[in-house]
């Protein structure tokens, strides 16, 4: 991108009160810009300088807490992650994320992405109690183990996969990229064996049946996390186990600590302890 | 609810099945003039001249595929748009309407195309 | 389904149609679902008009001078059109929808590589195939007749 040579720029911002507006509306404000300000500093500006009202949500200012997802310039971005130099244009338009609704301002009412999230039980699911309750050590997972689902655990749960779903536009009833994308990390992961459990709301309307691969999820997500991916493979895993073509595998164990290892000569003890 | 997960496996299956039947359904009515095969056309000219269109109807091997093609299709198709109408979130009573519209629709479709199939065989 | 309090802000069907700045898959998306509607809408009335054969000859004849006129001969090439593009990206959507050819779970390293990325080369392989059909079948319907 190349450096823009103006000194302001206009930040269109979508406004909406709900004490005093029945709808919201469009404001112009104009902000000074420095090189390699970013979206949010522009916000901070406009509160400073012009409207002490404005309301949103930011919180790490380094795109890894996901609080600042909003629709920038048309498409869904962190606010944090954005540099206005790269919109390439001298009017910043920002709006809510859509397809939630609105609090207030730029703040969208993002409960029902984590009820569906919380519906498809993202967390590991065991059977042997005891372990899970009193753990008494790692549990056994490979390198190549690990990567089938790493790429999906650096969901930052941002909204903007939500926010640019054709399919979560239109129909409330679909989970979305994000539940599923990380219903997918869990169930790819080879410590958990909840697969039956998530199975019971996956094969309804809310699992990745509605999903047709427009691939703007992916696009647009700020992490890489790539949860279009996710979602085909959860089909094909779906569509195997309904063909019973699926192999289960058992969580994996926990790991066992070697009894028949002696120390090495010569390593000198640990210093007391002062604590 | 099995549902969603039965009902998508299926609408994949159909629409493999009917690239292959409908490939060479095409091939047959519109790219007859540009892949010249044997026997597509036995009695020359346009696909639908009735002498064609006899020949294959007492054809059991066009019987049959038309019948596949058929059920393949509706089936592919109308579950395509229960999907459509489904993702803009109708009421709960419309849902079991389309549903059940649809169905009956697709059925009496079938009937229809099969039966003209099987009493075309003996023109 | 958990009840919301705010300000209504669902695209609906605008998030079909224009949501943001898209990508190519969403066009292709928004297409196929275009030509699965038309396709389907000529398929019922086509099994309405073909059935006729069973009648014999004479009602055969009285159904295709009905469709025999310009209008529908362009419809049926649209319909041609609509099939080679349908069935075309139908293939990639099968293969893509069961998950080969959107790549395997990689660490996300930027500028990330996503699955759009792995199967773009299927996406171009898919519209060159279905431009090669369109060719065929407009020679077929217009030139060699």
């Amino acid at each position: 991108m190349t450096k823009p040579n103006f000194t302001e720029v206009n930040y269109r911002i979508r406004r909406f009160d709900p004490e005093r507006d029945k709808a919201p509306h469009w404001e112009t404000y104009r902000v000074p810009f420095a090189a390699g300000m970013t979206v949010l500093e522009g916000l901070w500006k406009v509160k400073e300088l012009h409207s002490p009202t404005l309301a949103w949500r930011s919180s790490c200012r380094m795109g890894v807490c996901g609080s600042c997802g909003m629709l920038i310039n048309g498409k869904p971005r962190l606010a944090c992650n954005t540099q206005i130099a790269e919109l390439e244009s001298d009017t910043v338009v920002v709006a809510p994320l859509p397809n939630f609704d609105i609090v207030r301002d730029l703040v969208p009412e993002l409960k029902p992405m984590f009820a569906n999230h919380q519906e498809l039980k993202p967390y590991v699911i065991r059977d042997d109690v005891q372990e899970r309750e009193h753990p008494t050590n790692e549990f056994y997972q490979s390198a190549h183990e690990l990567e089938q689902y790493l790429q999906f655990t650096y969901c930052i749960k941002c909204g903007c996969c939500m926010a640019a779903c054709p399919t979560f536009a239109t129909d409330p009833l679909y989970s979305g990229p994000m539940p599923l994308g990380q219903a997918q990390r869990y169930n790819s992961d080879t410590r958990d064996g909840g697969f039956k459990e998530r199975k019971l709301v996956l094969v309804s309307e809310a699992g990745p049946w509605r999903c047709h691969y427009a691939g703007e999820c992916s696009r647009v997500c700020p992490k890489g996390v790539d949860p279009a991916k996710a979602i085909q493979l959860m089909k094909r895993e779906l569509v195997f186990d309904y063909l019973r073509l699926r192999k289960t595998k058992c969580p994996a164990k926990v790991a066992e600590k070697p009894t028949e290892v002696k120390r090495r000569e010569g390593i000198p003890d640990a210093p007391p302890r002062t604590v | 609810m099995m549902r969603d997960q039965k009902l998508w496996t299926w609408h994949l299956a159909a629409g493999i099945v009917i690239l292959v039947f409908l490939g060479m359904h095409m091939t047959i009515m519109h790219l007859n003039a540009v892949i010249a095969l044997k026997g597509l056309n036995p009695a020359g000219g346009h696909p639908i001249d009735w002498a064609n269109v006899v020949s294959r109807a007492r054809s059991g091997f066009f019987m049959v595929t038309y019948v596949i093609l058929l059920g393949a299709a509706l089936f592919h198709g109308l579950y395509g748009l229960r999907n459509i109408l489904f993702e803009l979130d109708p009421a709960r009573w419309l849902k079991r309407t389309i549903s059940a519209v649809l169905l009956v629709g697709g059925l009496a479709l079938f009937v229809v195309g099969t039966w003209a199939a099987v009493v075309a065989r003996s023109l | 389904m958990l009840e919301s309090k705010g300000h209504p802000n669902r695209l609906g069907i605008w998030g079909w149609l224009g949501g943001g700045r898209w990508g190519a898959e969403r066009y292709l998306y928004t297409l196929h679902r275009l030509t699965g509607l038309g396709l389907l809408a000529y398929f019922l009335m086509h099994i309405l008009v073909t059935s006729t054969r069973a009648f014999g000859p004479e009602r055969w004849k009285q159904a295709m001078d009905a469709v025999g006129g310009l209008p529908f001969k362009v419809g049926e090439y649209l319909v041609f059109l609509a099939f080679a593009f349908h069935a075309i990206n139908g293939i990639r959507l099968a293969i893509i929808e069961l998950g080969f050819g959107v790549g395997k779970p990689i660490e996300p390293v930027y500028p990330y590589r996503t699955s759009l990325d792995v199967q773009r080369p299927i996406a171009i392989g898919v519209l060159v195939l279905a431009a090669v059909l369109v060719v065929m079948g407009t020679l077929n319907f217009w030139v060699l007749e």
